[in-house]
């Protein structure tokens, strides 16, 4: 039996990853993959609570997650390939039209 | 009670009418609208006036027209004897005024705007002097100020008649501030405004005193003096004559009939109609006198040398005020109306037939550059001299009575009305010289314009004469109905028509002295009738010689004391200078200026820093957006 707080600290270290791999970055792909990465570890607290207290409501929850990165994942490459064929770049460096 | 109410309000329709459809409509027509209605004022007038001949004294309150807690104001109408007769002054004069005006008007572009402005006048003339109250007395006048402000810059386009209206408008509003201080002292002092509640109960502030800035002042007296500065305004007296003769600047017929017949007498009309107040404080009494008689004679020695024919007018104008506010001050109301009276007939003529002269020379005004005119104009000739004779004094023409009964009544009334008499009788000789001037360098001697204008010198047509001569008529036999008891037994029958109202003035004299006055005024008229003749028809090089002789003299006289010089260096400049300088320089400049200018300004620094922290940068949102997570996370775990 694995205890919670593997799963805890699996979720914060992938959430981790997600951020700092948002953060530092430059590639928007990679970025993207770094938002699924921050959504799916908090897919793992959720189950991993969910078995834990022993209620669906966590893996319920997991579900609508699913749909909302799946459908942000369709609109967000969308989104970024419509950009690209104006602006042909993916680094965020260069994606600063709303500089101030 | 409907025809009381129709005689200012036939006026007023044909105002609106005029007014609404005159441009579109009716253009060169707006005399058929117009002169039906004064005449039918007229005539509605001369009705109200046997009306009160009968004995029956008009005293109705037609609509309330304030209604606040104690505080009641109704327009309503006071018809007794006083005002009977400025019913019968304004409209008589009014009408021919008018008929005149189609002839001297005719073709101005702006001919139905001034129908519609004379009728507004005539009916803030007739709200005046029918009011019941201060407070409608106050509407009128401010109205006929108003109309007298239009009517002067009617011919707008012009500078100078714009700003001789401005001065007009702004000169009365000295003398106005202090009548309606005046109104509102009247209110506090009486709690009500009607004439008759107030003038019933004057015994109330006998010894009552009001305390300003220290000193006790009498209150009456107080009364009287601010209600007297609103006349002095709108009577043009010394020190607030200066917009009278640069209000010449106006069409000739409201010279005749707002300058000189009706608006300009509504201060004399005033003081007689407050009686009752002014006769309980001798000090506001004296100060009615002495500007009076000061500015008769102020007002005559400028007019001697004016070369402008309607300034001399003007002037003389001013000067025939005096004498009235004389009369009035030395408690001789009725002297005063009748002189009123008599003088809207002969000013008025002199005035409408100086506009004949104009018309003939096409706005020629300089009479240096007239002359001889008599064989041209047999008609505005003869009309003239009437009005000349009767202003003079020479009897039986209708000023002699007047003047006399004024000079009589300053005689006898006491030390300063010694001396009050003889101002007036000096002023009488001047304006006798002044008036004959008038006549001879006008009609007399050969023409000195030019052939252009020779060649179109005409008699006026006779719209324009006929009004003249039914003028020539009241300036002539106006009087005889104020005949001294002297010359005839009953004959005063004006002063015993005003007694009621204006009461019998008092003073103590000898026959013989009445005679010596009455011969003095006499003698004075011939001899400057003969000075006159001397000097600009016998001897014409004269004038030249006494002007070298007298240079000094002659310059302050003829650039009129200074008095517009002076009131420019002491008010106008430093106004100017004010508003130029602290007002749009500092004022406008700095404090407004710089609020406009100085919030966008300022707004504008702060969002030019504050727009860096927008970089466009997606990873710097990130870091802001994780950093404020993890704030937000530390202050859940660590500080709660």
């Amino acid at each position: 039996m694995v205890p919670l707080s593997w799963y805890i600290v699996l979720s914060a270290l992938m959430f981790s990853i997600g951020v700092f791999g948002f953060l530092s970055r430059r590639n928007l792909i990679i970025i993207f993959i770094s938002i699924e990465l921050m959504l799916n570890s908090v897919n793992i607290s959720l189950v991993a609570f969910s078995h834990y207290l022993q209620s669906m409501r966590g893996q319920i929850l997991v579900f609508f997650v699913i749909t909302v990165a799946a459908a942000e994942a369709a609109i967000g490459l969308a989104i970024l390939i419509a950009f690209y064929r104006n602006n042909p770049t993916i680094k965020v460096d260069e994606i600063n039209l709303l500089k101030g | 009670m409907l025809k009381y109410i129709l005689i200012p309000l036939l006026p007023l329709l044909s105002f609106i009418i005029n007014i609404l459809f005159g441009r579109n409509f009716i253009k060169d027509k707006a005399h058929w609208i117009a002169v039906p209605a004064v005449a039918g004022s007229f005539i509605l007038a001369v009705s109200a006036f046997m009306d009160v001949q009968a004995g029956n004294v008009i005293n109705v309150n037609i609509y309330n027209w304030i209604v606040s807690g104690n505080f009641n104001v109704t327009i309503g109408f006071l018809i007794d004897q006083l005002t009977a007769i400025m019913l019968i002054v304004v409209t008589s004069i009014s009408t021919l005024i008018f008929i005149y005006s189609i002839g001297y008007m005719h073709g101005d572009g702006g001919y139905y705007r001034f129908f519609s402005y004379l009728s507004l006048f005539v009916f803030s003339m007739l709200m005046l002097v029918m009011a019941n109250n201060f407070l409608l007395l106050y509407f009128g006048w401010e109205a006929v100020g108003l109309c007298s402000y239009f009517l002067i810059g009617f011919w707008f386009h012009k500078k100078s008649a714009a700003d001789a209206g401005k001065k007009a408008f702004i000169v009365n509003r000295f003398g106005d501030f202090g009548f309606g201080l005046g109104v509102i002292l009247v209110y506090l002092t009486f709690g009500s405004l009607d004439y008759l509640k107030i003038f019933s109960n004057t015994g109330i502030v006998l010894g009552q005193t009001i305390n300003i800035f220290g000193n006790d002042i009498d209150l009456i007296t107080l009364i009287c003096l601010m209600l007297f500065c609103g006349a002095i305004g709108k009577s043009a007296q010394i020190p607030l004559h200066v917009w009278l003769p640069d209000a010449m600047e106006g069409p000739t017929p409201v010279s005749a009939l707002i300058h000189a017949a009706t608006m300009v007498t509504a201060g004399v009309f005033m003081v007689a109609r407050c009686n009752p107040l002014f006769s309980l404080s001798h000090t506001a009494m004296n100060t009615v006198a002495v500007v009076g008689g000061v500015t008769a004679i102020f007002a005559a020695t400028i007019a001697l040398v004016q070369n402008d024919i309607k300034r001399v007018i003007a002037y003389s104008t001013v000067s025939q005020l005096g004498y009235m506010f004389l009369a009035l001050g030395v408690g001789a109301y009725s002297a005063g109306i009748f002189h009123l009276y008599t003088h809207a007939y002969f000013k008025a003529l002199l005035f409408l037939g100086s506009g004949s002269v104009i018309h003939a020379l096409h706005n020629e005004q300089n009479m240096q550059n007239m002359g001889g005119l008599k064989k041209y104009m047999p008609i505005t000739y003869g009309v003239f001299i009437l009005a000349t004779l009767s202003i003079t004094g020479i009897p039986p023409f209708a000023g002699f009575f007047s003047k006399d009964e004024i000079l009589w009544r300053a005689y006898s009334g006491g030390e300063l009305g010694k001396f009050l008499w003889l101002l007036a009788t000096v002023a009488a000789l001047l304006t006798a010289f002044y008036s004959w001037r008038l006549i001879f360098l006008t009609f007399h001697g050969r023409f000195r314009g030019t052939h252009e204008q020779e060649h179109h010198l005409h008699e006026s047509p006779r719209v324009i004469t006929v009004p003249l001569m039914l003028l020539a008529i009241g300036a002539v036999a106006a009087g005889w109905v104020g005949i001294p008891p002297l010359l005839m037994e009953h004959g005063d029958k004006i002063g015993e028509f005003l007694a009621p109202v204006l009461g019998h003035p008092h003073g103590e004299g000898s026959h013989a002295e009445e005679m010596m006055v009455m011969g003095m005024s006499i003698l004075v008229a011939a001899a400057g009738w003969f000075i006159a003749y001397q000097m600009y028809v016998k001897k014409t090089d004269l004038p030249m010689k006494v002007g070298a002789m007298f240079q000094p003299l002659y310059k302050l006289l003829y650039n009129k004391y200074y008095v517009d010089e002076l009131y420019s260096r002491i008010f106008v400049q430093p106004v100017l200078k004010l508003s130029d300088k602290v007002i749009l320089g500092f004022f406008d400049a700095k404090i407004i200026e710089g609020v406009v200018n100085g919030v966008p300004n300022l707004i504008g620094a702060f969002s030019n820093k504050f727009r860096k922290i927008q970089t466009g940068l997606l990873s710097n949102y990130g870091l802001v957006m994780a950093i404020g997570a993890l704030a937000i996370i530390g202050y859940i775990i660590f500080m709660r």
